[in-house]
């Protein structure tokens, strides 16, 4: 990458040199967009196989804090969108003001993230040995559950369970355990690729985060103007791409099955 | 249109989708609080896709690239289509769906 603007030998003009770079920012955007489409290919082939267990995992996140990361993803592309503009029109001061902004509001994402991770270490629904989808509903004042929404949550959890066992008698297995091993097994398959999925995401807003550091600095010396500012706008549809990504995380993962709930 | 050719799009277009995406983060989670069957996840993902085309055509400026890039753009979805299109049809195609079947074969599961 050229780093002060100047026009390099293979080019005929800085327009071109600026077009090459965006056009090679875009096909990296197109190997991610296949890299993302493995995993939400996964999910749906395991959604439509696990249909009731990913329904009722679905509901144990937090919607709330879904939908508030959602909408601080959002107004983070918008100040993003904003820092480009601020370089396109060499409005030199503002251009770290609002790439500080993205960064905040990237790091709020993360952090809510956080929240949400521990979380769903605290109600047993990390993939593994301590994995239990009838935690909450069995211990519901550790997961500050109670009233309708308790009652809601163990009556699914039960129903799914009778669901399995009755597969499994069909299946001639007598053992009692069969009905709540398989919907374990099941809706860590949904918090399996949660995690993957959530997890991958925000490894890309870490590394986002690191380049809006790098940004900031090369702002504040002054590097960016109408005439240069391939990095701001390159990073800037890195950091759109790792927002349209989330745009369909937050239904898959948050939405599926509320309407069931 | 900018000293050296390139298009600048506009803060007041910029917030005009930023409203667009909030209204429509709001409406997909209304919609899936309300039951239509297996239309939830037909309505969720059309709206994703409307916000998904705002933020490409107009946050990266998709509508503006030159045709070269706008080709990049589409190739990326047309190989996703295929990863996607491909792998279900074979997956729906091959799979007998046991799970839905009334008298399931005999199998043997291995509880360890």
């Amino acid at each position: 990458m050229h780093r002060t603007g100047e026009l390099y030998g293979q080019y005929k003009t800085l327009d071109q040199q600026k077009e090459t770079a965006t056009f090679g920012m875009w096909i990296f955007l197109v190997t991610e967009i296949l890299f993302f489409g493995g995993l939400f290919l996964t999910y749906t082939i395991n959604r439509h196989e696990f249909p009731t267990a990913f329904g009722i995992a679905g509901n144990m996140l937090d919607l709330n804090l879904g939908f508030g990361n959602t909408i601080v993803l959002i107004a983070s592309s918008f100040t993003m969108a904003m820092s480009v503009w601020s370089a396109q029109t060499s409005r030199k001061k503002a251009i770290p003001v609002w790439l500080i902004a993205t960064l905040a509001l990237g790091s709020v994402f993360l952090g809510i993230k956080v929240v949400e991770y521990k979380q769903k270490f605290d109600h047993h629904l990390v993939p593994g040995y301590h994995f239990d989808v009838t935690y909450c509903s069995n211990n519901p004042s550790a997961c500050g559950l109670s009233g309708k929404e308790l009652e809601d949550e163990r009556k699914e959890v039960r129903e799914y369970i009778e669901a399995e066992k009755e597969y499994a008698k069909q299946l001639g297995l007598s053992d009692p355990s069969a009905g709540i091993a398989a919907v374990n097994a099941h809706a860590q398959l949904y918090f399996s690729l949660y995690f993957g999925m959530t997890g991958l995401h925000a490894l890309h807003m870490i590394v986002g985060a690191g380049l809006l550091l790098w940004l900031i600095v090369q702002s504040l010396k002054g590097r960016f103007d109408a005439n240069y500012n391939t990095p701001v706008e390159n990073i800037g549809l890195y950091w759109h791409f790792v927002d349209i990504v989330w745009i369909f995380l937050f239904p898959l993962l948050y939405l599926i099955n509320r309407h069931l709930a | 249109m900018s000293e050296n050719g390139h298009h600048v799009v506009s803060p007041k277009i910029y917030a005009t989708i930023l409203a667009a995406l909030l209204i429509g983060t709001f409406v997909t989670v209304q919609a899936a609080k309300i039951d239509l069957g297996p239309w939830n996840i037909v309505l969720a993902m059309t709206i994703a896709v409307i916000k998904m085309s705002l933020v490409i055509l107009f946050f990266m400026h998709g509508k503006y690239s030159p045709r070269r890039t706008q080709l990049v753009i589409i190739s990326g979805f047309f190989w996703l289509a295929i990863m996607l299109g491909l792998t279900l049809t074979d997956y729906k195609a091959r799979h007998p769906e046991p799970s839905r079947v009334a008298n399931p074969p005999a199998i043997v599961i291995d509880r360890a």
